[in-house]
């Protein structure tokens, strides 16, 4: 048998179809389903008169729109978002999907709710409307965003046409330096490979500093798998995983349990399988970085300097001219004077328990800068208790942090939760576009432990003073 | 969905890299649960004041260009989050095809569910089309799908490449999930081979 990438065996054990010029249906194991990108896909069922065909794969949860605040409790406000909220309700209902409700305690982002439940499991194929799903490939599964039309698509039929992607393998090796975080990796190989550099490949993460990472950690590089351009980031499953796994309320159980894991130990690249991109990276040259621009290519360490437009060639040229007028930056200035408004702790990127650990670490017994706005809003209604139990929303509440329900909120801004015009924030999010976090709002992606240095003393700070 | 033969139209330029999908269509609009309606808030944040008024240099509220079907774009058009609204904003306003160097992926194959055409080309082919439609009115271009074919305003011809399951389907308009149904045999026997490889799935 020929040597196989684990994204090559992920693959082969799920075409349900394959046609001469090699366009597959590719069978789909988990389909996680949000309230923005779904509604005109369940109209589509319902015009056509079609069913979902795997309601029990099928996983619902709202999390884009909802509000953070306590009194959520009584209803959403806003009433465009109550309405995609409630069409997310009844498409549940009526399609007969698993579906964790605004006020259930286990409504989180999408992304943290699939395998925190144990639905996402090593091996799967993980599809969901939204870019983010990248996430779950730190199970070893092969998850990555679809458009409605293919959500639609899923529902109908549980699979996805495809064709297969090209295999890039992105190793880290050695031991990362102390403050340098899973964030920082993921970043840094986007800053080397831009935000094109992934299209058509699925990445494959391997090497000591990956092997050594939680599985939070692992969530947060594959994450922004998609920010790198690639279809999705993967990383063989190991003791890790399947610690992680065990015990989860969707995870296989007693005999199943073994026979799932005596197959997940067979998922890992053969030593002889064919990349058809390498990149290698040493874990100890990874600085704590930040972004400087408005894509998240615009990657630099704590303590470089903001870039010139004639650093840059081609497109990128009139791209960097246009960023920092937008970010109100100028060339030259120390990334550590620049001075930071509002501080956003969360997001499919890190709003786990490990993140809220590593931000609560540097704030503890510490107040934020005044004026500072610093908000925490947990992955997870979980996670939010899990830190509540553990003492760490104490710290965010003494710091002077808001504590927040769970919910995408100010990674993207669709609920209340956004910046104002000119309004500066160190973010935990994955994307710095223009307007992302709000009209004219300028963002500053970081890990959460920088994020929290910079809440401390009100500009962009090397966390690595701080420990 | 609307087949896609042949297109003749305006061609805009828009040379900046790494437009994303929140540029194309912001966030504030993704509330609908319809698919349609999203033309007038295409690149809303590039095109508008806050108060409503049209930035008057942004390339599609130049008289010129107001009518344009066509985009030409500088690398990674379309990246960023999977919104379908994306395309759907491009088609509401009555864009149908856009040409760069590269798209994201997911963007890409969202444009073949909507009758949209990307198209790739190499650098000096996009280079030459974006000279071809800084040229406003005089810049219209044909493109042929059958032929896969690009006529510029000057008569030269540029050819392109496409996946020819993803052609078939534009020009035919046809519909995935028809097509995916009618191999519902298939589907059964994967499932029940799964079920008994993998049964904890």
């Amino acid at each position: 048998m020929s040597p196989k990438t684990l994204y090559d065996k992920i693959w082969d054990a799920h075409v349900a179809h394959e046609a001469d010029d090699g366009t597959c249906l590719l069978y789909i194991d988990r389909h996680l389903v949000h309230e923005v990108t779904s509604p005109q896909a369940f109209e589509g069922l319902r015009l056509e008169g079609r069913t979902v065909r795997a309601p029990d794969k099928t996983i619902a949860v709202p999390d884009h729109n909802v509000p953070t605040t306590e009194d959520r409790v009584h209803g959403i406000v806003n009433e465009e978002s109550r309405i995609q909220v409630e069409a997310l309700d009844k498409n549940a209902k009526d399609f007969g999907i698993h579906y964790y409700p605004v006020n259930d305690v286990r409504q989180g982002i999408v992304h943290i709710v699939g395998p925190e439940q144990g639905w996402t499991l090593p091996g799967m194929t993980v599809v969901c409307g939204d870019s983010h799903t990248a996430t779950h490939g730190a199970f070893g599964a092969l998850a990555h965003g679809i458009g409605t039309s293919e959500v639609e698509h899923v529902l109908a039929t549980q699979t996805l046409i495809q064709k297969k992607s090209k295999n890039m393998k992105v190793e880290i090796t050695g031991k990362l330096r102390p403050g340098v975080t899973a964030k920082d990796i993921t970043l840094s190989v986007i800053g080397k490979t831009g935000t094109a550099g992934g299209t058509g490949y699925v990445i494959e993460y391997c090497g000591e500093a990956i092997r050594d990472l939680s599985m939070e950690g692992r969530m947060t590089v594959c994450n922004m798998a998609i920010e790198g351009g690639a279809r999705a980031g993967l990383i063989a499953p190991d003791q890790t995983t399947f610690d992680y796994v065990k015990g989860r309320p969707h995870a296989p159980k007693g005999a199943q349990w073994e026979a799932a894991l005596a197959w997940w130990k067979t998922l890992y690249s053969d030593a002889d399988a064919h990349w058809d991109m390498e990149i290698t990276i040493p874990g100890e040259d990874i600085a704590p970085v930040v972004t400087w621009g408005t894509s998240p290519e615009d990657v630099l360490p704590i303590t470089g300097k903001v870039p010139s437009p004639e650093d840059f060639r081609g497109g990128k040229v009139e791209a960097a001219r246009r960023a920092l007028d937008y970010m109100g930056l100028t060339p030259g200035m120390a990334l550590t004077d620049i001075e930071i408004d509002t501080v956003f702790i969360g997001s499919c990127t890190n709003g786990r328990i490990e993140d809220l650990r590593a931000a609560a670490e540097i704030l503890k017994g510490k107040k934020i800068k005044e004026g500072m706005r610093a908000m925490v809003v947990p992955g997870s209604g979980l996670v939010r208790a899990q830190a509540e139990e553990e003492g760490l929303a104490e710290i965010f509440r003494e710091a002077g942090f808001e504590w927040r329900m769970a919910g995408c909120s100010m990674c993207l801004a669709m609920n209340p939760d956004q910046l104002s015009e000119g309004e500066r924030c160190a973010s935990t999010s994955n994307r710095n576009f223009e307007g992302r976090q709000g009209y004219k709002g300028r963002t500053h992606l970081v890990s959460p432990g920088m994020a929290a240095a910079a809440a401390i003393t009100g500009r962009l700070t090397d966390v690595r003073e701080m420990m | 969905m609307e087949k896609f033969d042949k297109l003749t139209g305006i061609a805009a330029p828009m040379p900046l890299v790494n437009i994303d999908t929140d540029m194309i269509i912001p966030k504030v609009f993704l509330k609908s649960i319809q698919r349609t309606g999203f033309g007038k808030n295409l690149f809303d944040e590039m095109r508008y004041n806050r108060d409503g008024t049209e930035i008057a240099d942004f390339v599609l509220n130049k008289p010129q260009y107001r009518d344009a079907k066509i985009l030409v774009t500088g690398d990674n058009f379309g990246c960023g989050s999977s919104r379908e609204h994306a395309p759907w904003a491009l088609l509401d306003f009555g864009i149908r095809c856009v040409i760069s160097t590269s798209f994201a992926d997911i963007f890409y194959n969202n444009c073949f569910k909507n009758g949209i055409l990307p198209i790739v080309l190499p650098q000096e082919d996009v280079d030459k089309l974006m000279d071809d439609a800084s040229r406003g009115s005089n810049a219209v271009v044909t493109i042929d799908l059958e032929n896969q074919t690009i006529q510029g305003p000057d008569g030269g011809e540029i050819t392109f490449e496409v996946d020819a399951f993803k052609k078939h389907c534009l020009l035919n308009g046809l519909d995935d999930i028809g097509l995916t149904l009618d191999k519902a045999a298939s589907i059964d026997a994967f499932e029940a081979r799964a079920a008994q490889e993998r049964p904890w799935v």
